[in-house]
């Protein structure tokens, strides 16, 4: 089977600041990879180099397209990347309003996607943007308010449905439940793990929550100073840590 | 059915001046379908070490795990994921749960990843919550608010909606009254009959003499202190 | 009368760079093209850029037309008719049929326009998604990679709150199947004849940005299929020279809030009247009756 991913010798400088180095991993479609790390760590940058929003120094980014099959992203051209995020990618912000727009409804955050991919009925884009409303819980009479009046959660969740509706089969997440009530939290989670087992969705998630990430991810690379220190299955770099740093990330996990 | 071959593991603290914990060399065991082999020895001998390296979730530092075809000691992470997913079950000690998620979904999750209908997987999930005497008002609750036996009980059902072909059991008659000890007992008596290899660890031997038709102490595979 | 003014006010280097401007324009039909607007003795949002554009277009044998709202004796046409008339001593008209270079704001004229004639639009905010996407940069790339989703967001948005598309002027289109263009503060219903014979040049002075249509392109108000484009228009006709197919203004007539409604095309409404046509509330042959 071919990788849905396949990311190699990433590395990108600020100056002569380390961002990242050197980061490589492949991913399967329907696999959930986190990347966990502490301020500092290089995970954002990480991400913001797989997604397109920065362009790392070195390395490749190949993705499976629909059409062309494996192309390295890194060196697409600029309509193509941006077509790619608008369709076969989705990119859910820690910030919600970092990816709503905050003066249209609802309905018009979920349905642009849609229009922007050539959609013109109003009434399919309509029943179309109330129906993934209702997936991620969000009740049909909010549709036409405006996000600035949701809570965070709800806005969180309207994000994802925005980003979902044309069916990504990548979805690059940044800190998904930061900023989130804990009870929120774990409505979240369960919706997104609901979400990415309905659609098959291969999911790249950025955290510094060993819980989430442990609820979440199937697999995990721990990041320090820039670089990757350990890989592997989830539950055996929580459970059974190699690296000392990892070692020390676990324990200092607080119980409740 | 599960082959373990040489394995060996020990545990390296960096944090704590790089201490070397060994835990076992050399072990050695095989199991076949329809069988299921008990761990005994004492505590800290190394039981549940050896099931969760099995299950890939402790690491093997060298020997073989062969669970069917695969080794998972070699094998890649989706191909371990693949492996839980349809033939390797294992039921731990502690229910890990996504908090406010009812008991019913928590209990239907593994079937569903393996394809099978929502219907099928509710009504599955309904006989064997009702098999081990959850009350129906307590389905659309999450199990984290339950007592320690209903948790273990929803665990057990959880681990035994999906036919696995090899199974890995670390105490699952812990905490429960005689009645629900004697359904999970009949529940790895059913496993063992339709061709399952199971690995059970059981404190109470009563339960261990009941289902298991061998036993291997660990602590044979015990490593000499460095 | 001789002036101390360059022909049409500018300096013919300032014309030339308009003209460059211009000419790219027509070659892409709705692209804004970027040009070092002047200083013109007029402020800004008073009709600079398309006073700067009939500057660079007009000729000494043209007769010019200047219309506001419609109207050839608003303040502001005056002004600008005048300021012409002063600096490049050019003819003038009220008559649509017997102009050359016609500048409007917020209108296009009823009679339709002919092979050879111009129309200049003045332009307060050329970017059609301005309001939607405040960031340049990102407008910018829009328009260059045709991704103009955001824009029927906008109608999307109408429907939602309204039941229907609201946007009643500077209602959007797309030109030549391409490029998205804000066809300046018109009303909607003017947006049909925008596919003319006549030259389209449209000039936003503060904004710095010249656009045309070429005459014979398509022009195309955005719309979804299930609400169409509908170009509205009176429930009557002009109380002066019963015309029908006009777009008319409500005008007050006294305290009591008597209302009457005529053609915003005065040269049209007139012409009708010449031509024997009277409205409910009209004279025969009446000089004015506003």
């Amino acid at each position: 089977m071919t990788p849905l991913l396949q990311v190699s010798g990433i590395s990108k400088y600020y100056g002569t600041r380390l961002g990242c180095r050197d980061v490589g991993f492949d991913l399967y479609p329907g696999e959930v990879l986190g990347i966990v790390g502490e301020s500092g760590s290089g995970k954002s940058t990480l991400l913001n180099c797989l997604a397109g929003h920065q362009e790392p120094d070195t390395g490749k980014v190949v993705f499976d397209t629909r059409a062309d099959g494996p192309k390295d992203t890194v060196t697409m051209s600029e309509p193509e990347r941006r077509m790619l995020s608008r369709t076969d990618w989705a990119f859910v912000h820690q910030n919600p309003r970092d990816g709503l727009r905050m003066g249209v409804s609802a309905g018009g955050n979920v349905g642009e996607r849609l229009m922007a991919v050539g959609a013109r009925h109003y009434g399919n884009i309509r029943a179309t943007a109330i129906d993934w409303l209702d997936k991620v819980e969000i009740s049909q009479d909010r549709t036409d308010d405006r996000p600035s009046q949701f809570s965070g959660g709800m806005q969180q969740r309207l994000q994802i449905a925005r980003n979902l509706v044309t069916g990504p089969r990548l979805i690059f997440m940044d800190e998904p439940t930061g900023g989130l009530d804990v009870s929120v939290q774990a409505r979240l989670l369960d919706l997104l793990r609901g979400l990415v087992r309905e659609l098959g969705l291969s999911a790249i998630v950025v955290t510094h929550d060993l819980a989430v990430v442990r609820l979440l991810a199937d697999r995990l690379m721990v990041m320090k100073d820039g670089q990757v220190i350990e890989t592997g299955l989830t539950d055996q770099v929580l459970d059974d840590p190699q690296h000392g740093y990892t070692q020390l990330l676990v324990s200092s996990v607080l119980q409740v | 059915m599960i082959q373990v071959e040489n394995v060996s593991k020990d545990f390296t603290l960096h944090n704590q001046n790089s201490v070397v914990i060994p835990v076992m060399e050399n072990a050695n065991m095989t199991v076949m379908p329809g069988e299921c082999v008990g761990l005994t020895g004492s505590s800290g001998a190394g039981k549940s070490t050896l099931m969760r390296m099995i299950y890939g979730n402790y690491l093997t530092r060298s020997g073989r795990i062969m669970v069917g075809d695969l080794d998972v000691v070699t094998a890649l992470p989706r191909e371990i994921l693949d492996l839980r997913r349809d033939t390797l079950g294992y039921v731990s000690q502690f229910l890990r749960v996504v908090p406010r998620v009812p008991t019913l979904d928590v209990v239907c999750e593994p079937m569903l990843a393996v394809g099978m209908t929502q219907d099928a997987a509710h009504a599955r999930a309904r006989e064997l919550l009702t098999r081990l005497r959850i009350p129906e008002r307590l389905w659309s609750l999450s199990p984290l608010t339950f007592s320690g036996g209903e948790q273990q009980r929803v665990n057990i059902a959880r681990g035994f909606a999906h036919e696995y072909p090899a199974m890995l059991l670390d105490e699952p008659t812990a905490s429960l009254d005689v009645a629900n000890r004697e359904t999970v007992l009949s529940l790895i008596g059913q496993a063992k009959a339709r061709g399952a290899a199971i690995i059970g660890i059981f404190h109470d031997e009563a339960a261990r003499a009941q289902v298991c038709d061998r036993e291997i102490d660990v602590s044979a595979f015990a490593r000499k202190a460095v | 009368m001789s002036s101390d003014y360059n022909f049409a006010y500018l300096d013919e280097q300032t014309k030339r760079m308009i003209r460059r401007a211009l000419l790219k324009g027509v070659a892409i039909p709705g692209y804004q093209v970027p040009f070092a607007s002047r200083e013109m003795p007029m402020p800004y949002g008073w009709g600079t850029g398309g006073v700067q554009v009939t500057a660079a277009c007009l000729l000494p044998e043209d007769t010019l037309k200047v219309i506001d709202q419609g109207a050839d004796d608003t303040t502001n046409a005056v002004s600008i008719r005048k300021f012409f008339e002063k600096t490049a001593s050019v003819s003038v008209t009220e008559e649509t049929t017997e102009a050359t270079v016609i500048q409007t704001r917020h209108r296009i004229p009823e009679t339709p326009l002919t092979e050879g004639q111009i129309l200049v639009y003045q332009v307060p905010i050329p970017e059609p998604l301005r309001f939607l996407e405040p960031r340049e940069t990102e407008t910018r790339k829009m328009h260059a990679l045709e991704e103009y989703g955001l824009m029927h967001v906008k109608l999307y948005e109408d429907i939602a709150r309204h039941g229907h598309i609201a946007t009643a002027y500077a209602y959007p289109v797309k030109v030549e199947g391409r490029y998205v263009m804000d066809p300046s503060p018109i009303p909607k219903f003017d947006n049909p004849k925008m596919e003319m014979a006549g030259l389209q040049l449209f000039g936003a002075g503060r904004e710095q940005r010249i656009y045309a249509v070429p005459p014979y392109t398509r022009v195309v108000s955005l719309d979804f299929e299930d609400h169409p484009f509908e170009r509205g228009g009176a429930q009557q006709p002009c109380g002066l020279c019963a015309a029908t197919d006009a777009y008319l203004d409500e005008v007050i007539m006294d305290d009591i809030g008597t209302r009457m409604f005529v053609c915003s095309d005065t040269d049209y409404c007139r012409e009708r009247r010449d031509a024997g046509h009277v409205g409910e509330m009209g004279v025969p042959k009446a000089e004015d009756a506003a």
